[in-house]
């Protein structure tokens, strides 16, 4: 994982709702065995029309979504399935971060591991946001993890919140297996102290 | 920390706490470790890349059941994509020394229902697998909630998970449940009340006199759906009903193992004092049969009332989202469900699909026939399941009425194996989830209980089962 600091990037809305995986990926996406080559079918469904052509209407298929790196989406996304899939796609569509009023936590938790940082916005903030992005499609917001900022076009700085540990990795590029493996030892001592549950052998 | 009274996530919490260094996540140690063919692969890649091994194989159990065909077993798989899934993972399970409920084994099925099926699923236990269906297992008194492929290496290499601590919510179901009236049905209307996203960040306990008198598979069922109300793990506390289930399975603890396991199982309940974050309470009397008429879970109703009107909701984001939904399935405000055409009837997913399921349709099926033109599909959970139901001759009841009875696997819950709705097609769903495309792109789905399933595969179109029941 690349360490995460601050970056200007272009933004592309979504206002929808509740945006579940099937959405983000659908499953006969899920066949794979690698985590390569699912940006091309990222939101597959709205993306491309039955005869497989890029549907026009859909955002992401527009010039302005073209290297766009900051997804702002509507409330709740990334609700449904634990596919880490959904993240992969993202990530390899070209996004760095998604801008919501809330995400589903098995998605947050998935992102967090991918360099994909879910950012939490009032709604105010949000409602701005989403206008930016219809009215002016070049508009950029930088991201500024270690101070958990964005900041706007007019100038004006929000904050966000993230859990310090999530943080760290993330600003350091650091996997978290890394930091459990720290603790093996106080693992081992557990086990010895609790003895095992259920025995599968 | 033993006097102050706590809720029973708090005690499986406290009791699997490794380390918990100030500011960081719990290192949270995991009892049972449930793996798939579809989550997994990269995570096994993940392992040989960095030349770890599995920590603990005998506190690991893998079956495949995600993308699996539901044909006959003398078809062979014609996905290719599949077939390297599957080799794949027992490619996996042989190198690592994990035990596996292969293709050919008598133990295979969905993940959620082989766990509790073989005993492996027990109370006080913390349960991860890379599945968000996971909650399911919490119906034993467990800590159960699904993880991602990162997680699922982690697991893998330490046996354990980094874990911020989640709130806890009570959802207090009292009273009696009517003829006709489900597990499904409670479930249904806790997610229309709370919303897909109201259990965000909350593990949930089910308490209350209905919840007591459910049987062990119908807690599964409301369980298995704590995550479409977006709680990533659901529980009821054990009892004698538990034990009752869990006795005598082939991983179960035996002699005195067993009695020294119940009398510690008897300790974990909520504590009479301890705080929940959050408590919900529903009348179970009140509850009439549920269905779905939208693209998420939390758009459900009662099966008698008509589709909501977007003009009447007053928010932007959710009139928009509605107005969406309703295009999408190609309904129109105000109008019943009740009547609706149905192309499909699909009983089967972890939600639905065990012998409880099973029988419930079939008392309704007995001696009907399934609507010309209609195609119902039963999916039985697992190969016991599928044993047990044919012993009992439920086979029979549904080939007779005119449905089809498949081998077991998740089939056209996720639609990854060719069992799928074509484009435009309606289906009445026993599986948990409703999101646009979900069993087959351009598909729609009303979710609804196995009893409501039958019934509306007799007429054709969405019933109120209430009128079968004597
Ligand atoms: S039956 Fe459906 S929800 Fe359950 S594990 Fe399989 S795909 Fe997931």
């Amino acid at each position: 994982m690349n360490p995460f600091t601050t970056f200007i990037g272009k933004i592309v809305s979504i206002p929808t709702e509740n945006i579940d995986t099937d959405q983000i990926i659908p499953a006969q996406f899920l066949k794979v065995t690698d985590k390569n080559g699912l940006g091309k079918n990222l939101f597959f469904n709205w993306r491309y029309l039955p005869d497989g052509s890029p549907n026009p209407d859909f955002v992401l298929n527009r010039a302005q979504a073209q290297g766009a790196q900051i997804l702002v989406a509507g409330d709740n996304f990334g609700c449904g399935s634990s596919r880490e899939h959904a993240p992969w796609a993202l990530a390899a569509f070209g996004f760095r971060a998604i801008i919501s009023t809330g995400f589903a936590d098995i998605f947050r938790n998935n992102s967090l591991k991918n360099g994909l940082l879910p950012i939490i916005v009032d709604k105010d903030t949000h409602r701005q946001l989403q206008s930016l992005a219809e009215e002016d499609p070049e508009t950029r917001v930088t991201i500024n993890l270690p101070d958990q900022t964005i900041t706007l076009p007019d100038g004006r700085t929000v904050n966000f919140p993230i859990d310090p540990f999530s943080k760290h990795c993330m600003v350091n590029g650091i996997d978290q297996l890394g930091y459990l493996r720290e603790h093996l030892s106080a693992i081992e001592k557990y086990e010895q102290s609790h003895p095992q549950r259920v025995k599968t052998i | 920390m033993t006097n102050t009274p706590r809720t029973l996530f708090e005690k499986i919490w406290d009791n699997h706490v490794v380390v918990h260094e100030n500011g960081n996540p719990a290192v949270l140690y995991i009892d049972l470790h449930l793996v798939h063919e579809v989550t997994s692969p990269q995570a096994f890649t993940g392992l040989r890349e960095k030349g770890l091994t599995v920590r603990r194989p005998s506190q690991t159990l893998a079956t495949m059941d995600h993308g699996i065909p539901t044909t006959p077993p003398d078809v062979p798989i014609t996905d290719m994509m599949i077939v390297k899934q599957i080799s794949q993972l027992e490619k996996n399970c042989a190198e690592f020394g994990i035990p596996l409920m292969g293709m050919d084994s008598p133990n295979r099925g969905i993940v959620h229902v082989i766990g509790p099926e073989l005993g492996a699923t027990q109370p006080g236990m913390t349960i991860v697998c890379g599945d968000s269906h996971t909650a399911t297992h919490g119906a034993f008194g467990a800590l159960a909630f699904g993880i991602g492929t990162s997680e699922i290496e982690h697991v893998l290499a330490t046996q354990s998970l980094l874990q911020q601590k989640p709130k806890s919510m009570e959802i207090r179901v009292e009273g009696a449940l009517q003829p006709g009236v489900t597990a499904k049905d409670i479930i249904l209307a806790i997610i229309a009340r709370i919303g897909i996203g109201g259990g965000t960040g909350y593990v949930v306990e089910y308490t209350g006199s209905a919840i007591r008198s459910l049987n062990m598979e119908e807690r599964m069922t409301v369980c298995n759906m704590s995550i479409e109300g977006g709680a990533r793990a659901g529980m009821v506390a054990p009892d004698e009903t538990t034990f009752e289930f869990l006795a005598n399975r082939p991983l179960s603890p035996r002699g005195k193992a067993w009695d020294a396991a119940v009398a510690q199982w008897r300790q974990l309940r909520t504590d009479d004092g301890a705080q929940y974050d959050h408590t919900i309470t529903l009348n179970a009397d009140d509850l009439t049969p549920m269905i779905t008429y939208g693209t998420n879970p939390g758009m459900g109703m009662k099966i008698t009332d008509t589709i909501p009107d977007p003009a009447d909701v007053a928010d932007v984001s959710a009139r928009q989202s509605l107005q969406k939904a309703l295009d999408y399935m190609d309904l129109q405000p105000g109008k019943p469900l009740l009547g609706h055409p149905v192309d499909v009837v699909f009983l089967g997913s972890c939600t639905n699909s065990r012998l409880h399921d099973l029988r419930q349709a079939a008392s309704v099926l007995k001696g009907r026939k399934v609507a010309p033109g209609v195609r119902m599909m039963v999916v039985p959970g697992s190969q016991q399941v599928k044993m047990q139901a044919e012993a009992e001759g439920l086979d029979k009841i549904f080939i007779e009425a005119g449905a089809e009875w498949r081998e077991s696997g998740c089939s056209m819950c996720i639609a990854m194996n060719g069992d799928q709705l074509s484009p435009g097609q309606v289906a009445v769903s026993t599986s948990n989830r409703n999101f646009e495309g979900r069993q087959g792109s351009g598909g729609r789905t009303f979710l609804a209980s196995p009893l409501t399933a039958a019934a509306s595969a007799i007429e054709g179109a969405v019933a109120d089962v209430r009128k079968y029941i004597a």
